[in-house]
């Protein structure tokens, strides 16, 4: 049956519901719509406005609009960076009786920065490394989850700002599979893809005058690869010492705690008479800081965001004499103090501009440049109502971010609702394209197999 | 061009108990369109990567050509390997679209061209190659990913379900212009997919996987006809084979109320069996007077066809919660909508015996064709279209289709003597002008055993 929408949902939205699903997705009303950045599409993507909420929409066909909603829960519930699936719309038909394509619901991820932006000319190389980092983490953290991507790319990746660098965030799942632990081969047909995937990712960028020019795309690419390679030997690999090197078992664990993962599980092995060891992490973990943070104040930051925090609240307790004082105590303490005073020093109109904790780290910087200029112990408060007025308020609104779709040198996209189709260009009539003649004639076909035409086949193949 | 060899290769992932490729062998023709299908975890992905130097081989070898190559990393393969992404770039030409990858492997400029001009040329895209792809339409979008793939030109084809996020629509065209595509170009090309249906309509033959074993490799008819197992069996066809397990009774295997006629050359196959499957795909099945009783629950027309979804008569309402479902495609040249209980009649040609214990297939029901059998709507196994008539049967005239059989008639007649003869005390005769009736069992129907115009 089609035409009767049904919804699909574990966090259901009933505002969805009286949206004209009876429309193909491309020819919604754009009152209904947000232009907002986003990577390309196979499908027909667009972001809508539901109250004060925006969501992506993707019409997709039935077993995969499914299979990504399911996956993108599971990876939630493992806390993977991951957009938050809302739902799907099933069964939707038009009002001639014509099935249409289900759509998929994600919620749309603020604070996040298009990357058509952040490669742009004018781009330090520092950031241009630190955003290869960001996507060369997540890559991992997925790996390490047992999922394989499939289609690794920049389209496939939001970034969001995490203190001095970015976190990345998967936001397509199409063609992913949760497995209980990758193979070595499996790991290297997604690196092999985000290989061929991003370089046509930067030769794009570059075409579009998107790309700083010195950035070179090869380079890039294999930065990525060996990165990759560097962190995951860090993450899993198999260390090996003699007896009297003990301390580098401790060693190896803070290096990994330095690089936002927990040690879950650790192989030890000694030899016989104890003159050699070798370690592997058998269980690591992502979110070692942002998980101690979540636990001592309940804020759900970024990885980075979060180790700069913590160092605050260590700080504060160094500094308060509260050393034996119990943590969770302390962490209060700074909540009631520190964060929030600043944070009440924002006003409501600047707070689309930065998430919290990305503003509390910026005024830390702040403070710390400002003490150093006038030599002197500035006040948390006194920081952030200089941020306010000489930072924030010249910032751009981060929160739903449009600056990609300001026209780049004149040029106007197609569609704003859809980046993937590029800029206008002087129009032409296409060619003639016999290849596509009657294509619209021909019928959806059976579901089923069609032996008896298989057989017809293989007969006249035979003749 | 070259062929590919896969020669007891084994893979077992660190940690697993298992191997996820178990001692695969496979030979692959040059030039051949080899299509690896199965379900999730079957090892079908594994093998590919095996063959892309992805993933390592624990044991055995892989060749491409004389050369083996179990040891050589991916680049040093020459093989082009096509997965689901086809992005295109808005900001790059066409040309550059179909070029890009050949610049990431340091192609020269003037080769590069002259490659993505000769697949344009292949393609019918050599108008398109100096514009942006916004305006494409999805089947040339398609194109220029194939594109990508051939201006590589390499020895070895290798496709990672590449069309399994396309729409209905644009899948089967596209399978055609790639199987199309293959067979102009003769480039050895091997597909994994876990749809079979694309696997049967693209492949020149298909390699069946399950549990890192290959079940069955062979040209799709000979998977359809004759299954190796009852894995093949289910898993190749759309709607999928009745399986159906029965009682092993004298003469037959009984389904629900009615014994299957089974010749017994073939039961004796499989002696120590009590149960055997028996295995009929839906177009095979006849309307008929008697025959496996089944309750019909859905009738789908679809086009010249008529699927007729049920269970088999006379199971309770749990039982019939829990029951495999029966499918039949009958033709819609049935005055009246099929419903309510029905009687289901097959060729036993057509129908495939199983043995539960070691689930391979044990042969046809009946191996040996009568002068004038007639043909299945399949065409399956049976000879001549020359449609029969049998004037005894009036009432089954009127339901089945005319392609009745009198030599099977002929043929299960004698059959039935001498199973009536076996049965009979000795010196006890039929009196002369009365037809013999063959004992079953109570719950069978009260006429004789009938199955595709077998009958008294």
């Amino acid at each position: 049956m089609s035409g009767v929408p049904r919804f699909i949902s574990a966090t259901p939205d009933s505002r969805l519901i009286p949206l004209p699903w009876g429309t193909p997705l491309a020819e919604w009303p754009v009152d209904l719509l947000v232009a907002l950045p986003r990577g390309l599409s196979r499908h027909v993507v667009r972001f809508i406005k539901v109250g004060d909420d925006v969501y992506a929409a993707k019409e997709v066909i039935d077993h995969l609009a499914r299979h990504e909603y399911r996956l993108l829960h599971d990876l939630m519930r493992l806390g993977t960076p991951s957009v938050e699936p809302i739902g799907i719309i099933t069964e939707r038909g038009d009002c001639g009786g014509v099935p249409l394509d289900p759509i998929l619901i994600t919620r749309h991820l603020q604070f996040s920065l298009p990357y058509r932006a952040l490669f742009a000319p004018g781009v330090r190389p520092e950031t241009v490394s630190r955003l290869l980092d960001a996507m060369v983490v997540l890559l991992a953290r997925l790996h390490l989850i047992g999922f394989q991507w499939g289609d690794v790319s920049l389209s496939n990746i939001l970034f969001r700002r995490d203190a001095d660098t970015f976190a990345a965030y998967l936001v397509d799942a199409e063609t992913g599979g949760l497995h209980p632990k990758l193979s070595d081969g499996q790991r290297r047909q997604d690196l092999e893809i985000a290989r061929t995937n991003l370089f046509g990712d930067f030769l794009d960028l570059r075409a579009g005058g998107l790309l700083q020019e010195d950035l070179d795309p090869l380079q890039l690419v294999d930065l990525v690869q060996s990165r990759y390679h560097e962190l995951w030997q860090e993450l899993t690999g198999a260390e090996e010492f003699s007896g009297d090197q003990m301390g580098r078992i401790e060693n190896r664990v803070r290096r990994l705690n330095a690089l936002g993962f927990d040690v879950a599980e650790l192989d030890i092995r000694t030899a016989a008479d104890a003159s050699t060891v070798r370690i592997q992490p058998m269980v690591v973990d992502a979110g070692h800081h942002s998980r101690r943070l979540m636990r001592l104040t309940g804020l759900d930051t970024e990885e980075n965001q979060a180790r700069r925090l913590l160092n605050d609240l260590d700080t504060y307790r160094w500094r308060t004499g509260q050393q034996h004082v119990d943590e969770a105590a302390v962490a209060h303490d700074w909540m009631t103090h520190v964060f929030q005073p600043v944070m009440d020093l924002v006003p409501a109109d600047l707070r689309a501009k930065r998430e919290p904790a990305q503003i509390f780290h910026e005024v830390l910087d702040y403070r710390w440049y400002a003490a150093e200029r006038q030599s002197r112990d500035v006040p948390i408060t006194e920081a952030a109502q200089g941020y306010v007025q000489d930072v924030l308020r010249c910032l751009p609104d981060e929160e739903l971010n449009t600056e990609s779709l300001l026209p780049v040198e004149s040029r106007q996209l197609v569609n704003p609702y859809d980046p993937s189709q590029g800029y206008v260009e002087p129009g032409q009539e296409p060619p003639q394209d016999p290849w596509e003649d009657g294509v619209d004639q021909v019928a959806a076909p059976s579901p089923f197999l069609d032996i008896d035409a298989l057989r017809a086949r293989a007969a006249a193949t035979a003749e | 061009m070259a062929s590919v060899t896969f020669k007891d290769a084994t893979r077992i992932y660190p940690g697993s108990d298992h191997p996820a490729v178990d001692g695969l062998n496979l030979e692959i023709g040059d030039g051949e369109f080899m299509v690896l299908v199965g379900p999730s975890g079957c090892g079908k992905s594994t093998s590919l990567r095996m063959l892309a130097g992805l993933e390592e081989v624990n044991s055995g070898r892989v060749m491409i050509g004389e050369r083996d190559v179990t040891d050589l990393p991916p680049k040093d393969r020459d093989i082009a390997m096509v997965f689901q992404n086809y992005a295109l770039y808005p900001h790059m030409t066409v040309a550059d679209n179909m070029g890009f990858a050949l610049k990431m492997q340091n192609v020269p400029k003037a080769e590069r061209q002259a490659r993505v001009l000769e697949a344009a040329k292949l393609l019918g895209l050599e108008d398109f190659l100096a514009r942006k792809p916004k305006a494409l339409s999805g089947g040339q979008r398609q194109r220029v990913a194939m594109g990508r793939a051939i201006v590589r030109q390499p020895q070895v084809f290798l496709m990672d379900e590449p069309l399994s996020n396309l729409d209905a629509k644009l899948r089967v065209a596209t399978r055609t212009q790639i199987a199309a595509l293959q067979k102009r170009l003769g480039v050895t090309t091997v597909y994994v997919t876990h749809d079979q249906v694309e696997a049967m309509t693209m492949g020149h033959r298909v390699a069946v996987m399950k549990d890192g074993l290959l079940q069955q490799v062979d040209s799709p008819l000979a998977l359809y006809d004759k299954p190796a197992n009852l894995f093949v069996a289910g898993f190749i066809g759309s709607p999928a084979m009745n399986l159906l397990p029965g009682k092993v009774t004298d003469g037959g295997v009984q389904i629900g109320d009615f014994v299957v006629p089974v010749e017994r050359q073939v039961l004796a196959k499989a002696p120590a069996e009590d149960t055997l499957t028996i295995g009929i795909r839906p177009e095979s099945f006849e309307l008929g007077e008697t025959g496996v009783g089944v309750d019909v629950s859905l009738v789908e027309e679809l086009g010249s066809d008529t699927y007729l979804y049920g269970t088999l008569s006379g199971l309770s309402d749990e039982e019939r919660f829990n029951a495999q479902q029966i499918v039949a495609r009958i033709s819609t040249r049935h005055s009246s909508t099929p419903s309510g209980q029905v009687r289901l009649t097959a060729n036993p040609q057509s129908v495939h015996v199983f043995s539960n214990s070691t689930h391979e297939r044990i042969a046809c029901a009946w191996r040996h064709r009568p002068v004038h059998f007639a043909r299945t709507r399949s065409g399956a196994a049976c000879g001549g279209p020359r449609p029969f008539r049998i004037d005894s049967f009036e009432s089954q005239r009127s339901i089945a289709s005319t392609t009745t059989v009198v030599a099977a008639e002929r043929h299960f007649r004698r059959s039935t003597r001498r199973y009536e003869r076996r049965r009979r005390p000795v010196g006890a005769r039929a009196e002369p002008g009365t037809t013999a009736t063959v004992s079953r069992p109570p719950s069978a129907p009260s006429r004789p055993l009938a199955w595709a115009g077998v009958g008294e």
